[in-house]
C-alpha cells in the first residue's frame, strides 16, 4: 500500500471549494509524509488481495475452543446497516433517538431473562471491559459496606483477563487450582475464603468444558464470608435453556455477545461485553442507565452509588443491533435449541476422536472439550505441530495450549451451527493427522506446507521489532 | 545438557560464579532451553541493590516471561549491556557471554543455600522427571495461544 | 431451526454415536434445581421477514443524518465514508475472522494492522503506534495507566477540563481503584484551552503526566509549546487526546509538538456514527515507551523460506501471558473498525484527507461567521478551531421547538457538562453540512 500508486493520485473525490480555511499558517503541518497516494480500484484490489490471505467462518470451519466462532448471520449485517441505526448520533436530543433506546432497553431485558439477572448495562466494549466493569461494581458494593476487602479468588482454568482485571481493580488474585476432575472443589475455595476476599472469579462452564456442579455450594461458602461471586459468561453458549447463572448463587456476570449471540468477530473486535447483576448491585450500575418513562425512554445519570462510565456514549451500538436482531431471530425456543446442538456437536467430536487423541478429563463435556497431545508426543510431535498441520487440512485449529492446566491442550468448539458433515470430515482430518505423527512426523513438524506463508520467525519480531513501514534506504 | 563445575546454582535455575566478594550471575542451560528463543532482557542499573530471593531482571521468550531471581543479594556493580541488543546470547552461551549481572555481595552467607553442580543436576532430573515421564525434555516451546474476549 | 442445521435423523444418529437417544441426555449431569427453571420467557422466534420489519420500525423512530441537518460532533463526527470502505468491511474473511494467533492463515489481518499503525503513526507524528482499543476514552485512560507504569513514584495527573466530559469520567472510573494515582483538574481560559498559569503554578516533580485535548471539546486547537516546556522542566509526560483525528491532516500533529503519547477515538476516519459505537481507539507513542504499550502489536518478520511476514509481537505484554501483571487488561482491537479506517485513509490518502480537512476547517469557519454576524449569537472562545466552535444563544431552551421543526439539531448544549456554560452551544460543521443547511441555521436563529 504504500510501496504503489503515484504521487497526487487519490481514491477520493470532492469539489474544490474556494476561501481560506480560516487557520493561521502557524497551526498547519506539512502533508502527511509517506500516506497512500493510490486510486479507488488499485486500493480495492489490494485490500482484496489481503482478504485472500484469511481464513474467515464463511470459508473454513473454526473449532476454537472458547471462542464460539459460530454462523453471523447476514440479516444482522443488514439491519445493522440501516441508516436508522448507522447514522444517528450519540449526542442528539432523546427524542430523535427514541427507536436506539427501545432497542437497547429490549436487549438489556432479555439478556437478564437469558442468565436470570436482575438488570443489565450493555456499556462495556468487550468482555474484558466488562469484567473490570463487574468487579468494579462489586468493589463499590462491598466499599459502601465498609470495606473494599484485598483479593479477588481466580481459578487455574480462568481466561487472563480475569486476574488482569483485578488487577487494573486494585486487587490482587489468589490463584487457586482445579481437582482431578477439572472443577473447582468448594474445599478449595473454603480453604483461601475469608473476610480479605472480595470475590470468586468463575467461568461455568468452565475452560475445560466442564460444567461446575458444585457451584451453588461454592457460592455458598463465598457468601457465607460476605464475598460476591463473579460468572465469567464467556460460554454462555452452552447454557440458554439449560441453566441461568442467576441460580447459581451468581451476583455479576458478563456475556460475550461476539461469542453467544453470534456478532461477527472481525479478526479480533469489536465485541461487547454486557453485564448483569442481582438487585444488590443494580445501584452501583455504570450510567447513564435507560429508563422507561411515559411513552417513552429516557437516559439518567441521578444514581449517587454509581461507579460512573467505562467506556464513552453507548458502548459498541452497531454490536448491540446485531445481538438484538439474533435474539429476536431465535427467541426463546431457538436459544435453547442454540445450546442443545452446541452440547450435541461437541460431544459428538468427543466420542469420534477420543480413541485416537488423549481426552485431557473423562467429565462429561459440555460445548467444547479438551484433548492433549499426550499419545503424540511420543513421536516427538506436539500440539502446536498438530495445529499448523490442520491448516494444510482446510481447517482453523482448535485453540491450543490453553487452558494453562492441560499440558499440549486441544480444546475444541464446534458451536452449534456446523452439520454432521462438516463435523465428520474434520474427524477425518484430525483422524488423518493422528496416523501421519505416527508414520511421517516430519510432514507435522514442518507444517503447514500450503498456506500463503510457512511458519514464521515470531523470535525475530519480537527481538528486533519492526511495527510500521518504513520507507527504503538506499 | 551443560552444568558445569566451580559454579552454585539456585532453584530457579540461576548460576553464579564467586569471585572473591564479586558475584557473577546468570540463568542456566536449563532454564534458557524451557524459556526458547529470548527475545528479550531486562537488566537492574549498575548501584542498585538487590535483595536475595527478590526479582533483579525479567526474560521474554516470545510467548512467556520469566522473572530472574536474585540468588544472592547485594550491590550491582555491572550489567551485561550487550544481552538488551542481542538477547540471543542468553539461549546461544548462557554460562559465558550470556551473563546478566556482578553483584558485590552484602552477605556471603548468602551461598550457603545455594547447590553445588552435582547437586543442581540431580535437581534438574528431579524436575523433569515430575513434569514428564517419558520424555527427555526436549520440548517444543509452548505457544500460549489462549484467550479469547 | 434457524442456524442450526440438525435433522432429526442428523441427531438421533449423532446421539447413537454417542450412546444416548435424547438430547436432554447430554446436561442431565446439571443439578435438576437448575434445569427445572431455565426455561426463557422470551417470545418465540421470527422470520427474516419479520426480523427485519421490526428493526426498520424501531430503526424509524430515529432521526437519522439522512433526515435532519445535523450540527454535532462532540466525540462522533458525520463524515462521508467511500462505499469501498463497506465493501471491505463486509467481506467475510475480514469480518468473521478470528484473532490472528495463527499468522499463517491471518495475513491479510496482520497485514492491515501493520498499515493501519504505520497510518496513525504517520498521521500523528508519533513513532510507534498499537492496532487499536476500544474508544478514545479508554484510550485516554490507558494513556494515563502507561504514564503510571512509566513514572514510578510520581502520581498527579493533570487532566484538563476542556477534555472531553465522557472521556474525564472514564479516567476517573479507570483510576478510582488505584491508590497512587492523584487527578487534578486544569481549568480551562478564555481561549477555551488549558489554563497555562495553573499548570506553571501546580506541576512539579510529582506531575505524572498532562492529558489534555488535541483539538479539545470545545474544538479549540491548543498551543502545546507552553505545555512541552513545563513537562520538561517537571519530568511529566504529555498525552494529547484528538477526538477529531480528521484535524491532523491539516493541523500540526501532536509528535511534533513534542507529545508523549497521542490517543484518541478513530470513528471520524471511515467509521459511521452508530450511536457513538463500535469506533476505535488509537495509541501512538514514542519508541522507547513501547514494551509499556496496551494493546495489540503486529509486527514484520519472515517465514521458514525468507518470505515478508506479520505476526502480532511483543505479546508477553499482554493479559494471555502476563496475567495478572499485563500493561492492561484489553483483549481486543476492534479489528474491523480498524480496517475500515486503514481503507478509509487509503482512499482519501495524502491529497483526499487534507482536502476533507480543509472543506470542514472552511465551512465550520464560514459558519461561525454567519452566525455571529447575521444571527447574533455571541463567541464564547478566542482559540482557533478545526470544525467545531462554541457560541451562545440566549434563551436557548426556548429555541429547541423551533429547530426541531425544521429538523435541525444546531448543536450540543454546554450547560449539562459545564454549569458555567449557560446557553452555550458546541456547534460543528463538517462537509457533510451543506452551504444551504448552513444559511438555515443561521436564519432561525436570526428569527428569534
Amino acid at each position: 500500500m504504500f510501496e504503489s500508486g503515484s504521487p497526487g493520485r487519490t481514491g477520493f473525490f470532492w469539489p474544490e471549494e474556494a476561501g481560506p480555511t480560516g487557520l493561521p499558517q502557524e497551526l498547519l503541518r506539512d502533508e502527511i509524509p509517506g500516506f497512500p497516494e493510490l486510486g479507488e480500484l488499485e486500493v480495492l484490489r489490494h485490500f482484496t488481495r489481503l482478504s485472500h490471505l484469511n481464513f474467515g467462518i464463511e470459508s473454513q470451519f473454526y473449532p476454537l475452543g472458547s471462542c464460539t466462532m459460530k454462523y453471523n448471520p447476514k440479516v444482522n449485517e443488514a439491519v445493522a446497516r440501516l441508516p436508522g441505526f448507522s447514522l444517528i448520533h450519540p449526542l442528539a436530543p432523546p427524542a430523535l433517538l427514541q427507536g436506539a433506546f427501545e432497542l437497547l432497553f429490549g436487549l438489556e431485558t432479555a439478556l437478564a431473562e437469558i442468565a436470570g439477572m436482575d438488570a443489565v448495562t450493555l456499556q462495556p466494549a468487550a468482555g474484558a471491559q466488562g469484567e473490570l466493569a463487574g468487579l468494579m461494581l462489586v468493589r463499590a458494593y462491598l466499599s459502601e459496606k465498609g470495606n473494599p476487602r484485598r483479593k479477588i479468588i481466580v481459578p487455574d482454568t480462568a481466561h487472563g483477563t480475569n486476574p488482569a482485571s483485578s488487577t487494573l481493580c486494585g486487587y490482587d488474585v489468589v490463584q487457586i487450582r482445579s481437582n482431578d476432575q477439572g472443577m473447582v472443589a468448594p474445599s478449595a475455595v473454603a480453604k483461601v475464603m475469608d473476610e480479605s476476599v472480595a470475590a470468586l472469579m468463575l467461568t461455568n462452564p468452565n475452560t475445560l468444558g466442564i460444567f461446575e456442579k458444585n457451584i451453588n455450594a461454592i457460592a455458598d461458602v463465598v457468601h457465607s464470608k460476605g464475598g460476591l461471586v463473579y460468572l465469567d459468561g464467556a460460554n454462555m453458549n452452552a447454557l440458554m435453556g439449560i441453566a441461568k447463572p442467576g441460580h447459581m448463587g451468581v451476583d455479576v456476570l458478563h456475556i460475550n455477545l461476539h461469542k453467544t449471540c453470534s456478532t461477527p468477530h472481525g479478526g479480533g473486535g469489536p465485541g461487547a461485553g454486557p453485564v448483569g447483576v442481582k438487585n444488590l448491585l443494580r445501584d452501583y450500575l455504570p450510567v447513564p442507565r435507560i429508563m422507561k418513562s411515559g411513552n417513552g425512554y429516557e437516559l439518567r445519570e441521578d444514581f449517587s452509588k454509581a461507579i460512573g462510565r467505562v467506556r464513552s456514549f453507548f458502548g459498541n451500538f452497531g454490536v448491540l443491533v446485531r445481538a438484538y436482531a439474533y435474539i429476536i431471530s431465535l427467541g426463546s425456543d431457538g436459544l435453547a435449541e442454540t445450546s442443545r446442538m452446541a452440547l450435541l456437536n461437541a460431544n459428538y467430536i468427543r466420542r469420534k476422536l477420543e480413541s485416537v487423541f488423549q481426552i485431557a478429563y473423562p467429565e462429561r463435556c459440555m460445548h467444547e472439550c479438551v484433548f492433549t497431545d499426550r499419545l503424540q508426543q511420543k513421536r516427538h510431535v506436539s500440539t502446536l505441530d498438530i495445529a499448523k498441520r490442520l491448516l494444510d487440512y482446510g481447517f482453523h485449529p482448535p485453540t491450543i495450549y490453553f487452558p494453562l492446566v492441560v499440558s499440549g491442550a486441544l480444546m475444541i468448539e464446534p458451536t452449534e451451527t456446523e452439520s454432521r458433515e462438516t463435523l465428520d470430515a474434520f474427524i477425518d482430518a484430525m483422524t488423518s493427522i493422528a496416523r501421519e505423527a505416527e508414520e511421517n512426523p516430519d510432514l507435522l513438524k514442518t507444517a503447514p506446507h500450503s498456506t500463503p506463508v510457512r511458519r514464521l520467525d515470531e523470535a525475530r519480531a519480537a527481538r528486533k521489532p519492526v511495527l510500521r513501514w518504513e520507507p527504503k534506504r538506499d | 545438557m551443560e552444568v558445569p563445575e566451580g559454579l552454585k546454582y539456585s532453584k530457579e535455575h540461576e548460576w553464579v560464579l564467586v569471585e572473591g566478594n564479586v558475584a557473577i550471575i546468570g540463568i542456566t542451560e536449563y532454564a534458557q532451553q524451557e524459556l526458547g528463543d529470548i527475545v528479550y532482557v531486562e537488566l537492574p542499573e549498575a548501584g542498585e541493590k538487590v535483595v536475595k530471593d527478590d526479582a533483579f531482571g525479567v526474560v521474554e521468550s516470545v510467548k512467556a516471561v520469566s522473572d530472574v531471581y536474585a540468588p544472592v543479594g547485594g550491590t550491582v556493580l555491572e550489567a551485561n549491556d550487550a544481552l538488551p541488543d542481542s538477547p540471543e546470547t542468553v539461549n546461544d552461551d548462557p554460562y559465558g557471554d550470556g551473563w546478566m549481572i556482578k553483584l558485590e555481595m552484602s552477605d556471603k552467607d548468602d551461598l550457603k543455600d545455594l547447590m553445588t553442580a552435582e547437586e543442581y543436576a540431580e535437581y534438574v532430573a528431579q524436575q523433569k522427571g515430575e513434569d514428564e515421564d517419558e520424555d527427555d525434555g526436549e520440548e517444543e516451546e509452548e505457544e500460549d495461544e489462549d484467550e479469547k474476549k | 431451526m434457524r442456524y442450526t442445521p440438525h435433522t432429526p435423523s442428523d441427531k438421533a444418529e449423532m446421539l447413537r454415536e454417542i450412546g444416548l437417544s435424547e438430547v436432554e441426555q447430554l446436561f442431565d449431569h446439571l443439578p435438576a434445581a437448575l434445569r427445572d427453571k431455565a426455561q426463557i420467557a422470551l417470545p418465540p422466534g421470527l422470520s427474516e421477514t419479520a426480523v427485519k420489519r421490526r428493526m426498520a420500525a424501531l430503526a424509524a423512530k430515529n432521526g437519522t443524518a439522512e433526515d435532519w441537518s445535523l450540527f454535532l460532533g462532540g466525540g462522533i463526527y458525520h463524515h462521508a465514508i467511500p462505499s469501498a470502505v463497506d465493501a471491505v468491511i463486509s467481506r467475510s474473511e475480514f469480518a468473521t475472522s478470528y484473532t490472528p494467533y495463527q499468522p499463517e492463515v491471518s495475513q491479510g489481518t496482520l497485514q492491515a494492522m501493520f498499515e493501519f499503525q504505520t497510518l496513525i503513526c504517520q498521521l500523528t507524528g508519533m513513532e510507534v503506534a498499537n492496532a487499536g482499543l476500544y474508544d478514545g476514552a479508554s484510550a485516554a485512560a490507558e494513556a494515563v495507566l502507561m504514564a503510571r507504569r512509566l513514572q514510578e513514584g510520581k502520581h498527579r495527573v493533570f487532566v484538563s477540563r476542556a477534555l472531553h466530559p465522557q472521556y474525564r469520567q472514564v479516567i476517573a472510573t479507570y483510576v478510582k481503584n488505584l491508590v497512587d494515582v492523584e487527578l487534578v483538574e486544569v481549568p480551562f481560559t478564555g481561549r477555551g484551552g488549558i489554563d497555562p498559569e495553573f499548570l506553571a503554578r501546580q506541576v512539579d516533580e510529582r506531575a505524572m503526566c498532562v492529558v489534555l485535548g488535541y483539538p479539545n471539546f470545545f474544538g479549540v486547537i491548543e498551543d502545546l509549546a507552553p505545555i512541552r516546556a513545563l513537562c520538561d522542566r517537571s519530568g511529566a509526560l504529555l498525552a494529547t487526546v484528538t477526538t477529531e483525528p480528521l484535524s491532523l491532516a491539516l493541523l500540526k500533529p501532536p509528535g511534533e509538538s513534542g507529545a508523549d503519547i497521542a490517543v484518541g477515538e478513530g470513528q471520524s476516519l471511515g467509521v459511521p456514527m452508530a450511536l457513538g459505537g463500535p469506533g476505535f481507539g488509537f495509541f501512538a507513542c514514542q519508541k522507547r515507551f513501547v514494551r509499556s504499550m496496551p494493546g495489540r502489536l503486529a509486527g514484520q518478520t519472515v517465514d521458514s523460506e525468507e518470505r515478508r511476514g506479520f505476526v502480532l509481537t511483543l505479546a508477553t505484554r499482554e493479559q494471555h501471558i502476563r496475567r495478572e501483571k499485563a500493561t492492561s487488561n484489553i483483549c481486543t482491537s476492534q479489528t474491523l473498525c480498524v480496517l475500515a479506517s486503514t481503507v478509509f485513509m487509503a482512499m482519501l490518502g495524502k491529497s483526499g484527507m487534507r482536502r476533507m480537512a480543509e472543506v470542514n476547517a472552511r465551512r465550520a469557519h464560514r459558519a461561525r461567521e454567519r452566525l455571529v454576524k447575521e444571527a447574533g449569537l455571541a463567541p464564547v472562545f478566542s482559540g482557533p478551531f478545526f470544525n467545531e466552535f462554541v457560541l451562545k444563544a440566549k434563551g436557548l431552551s426556548r429555541l429547541q421547538e423551533r429547530f426541531a421543526a425544521k429538523k435541525i439539531v444546531p448543536g450540543i448544549p454546554l450547560a449539562e457538562f459545564y454549569p458555567e456554560l449557560q446557553d452555550c452551544l458546541l456547534i460543528c460543521v463538517t462537509e457533510m453540512n451543506e452551504e444551504e443547511e448552513i444559511e438555515q441555521l443561521a436564519r432561525t436563529f436570526g428569527e428569534g
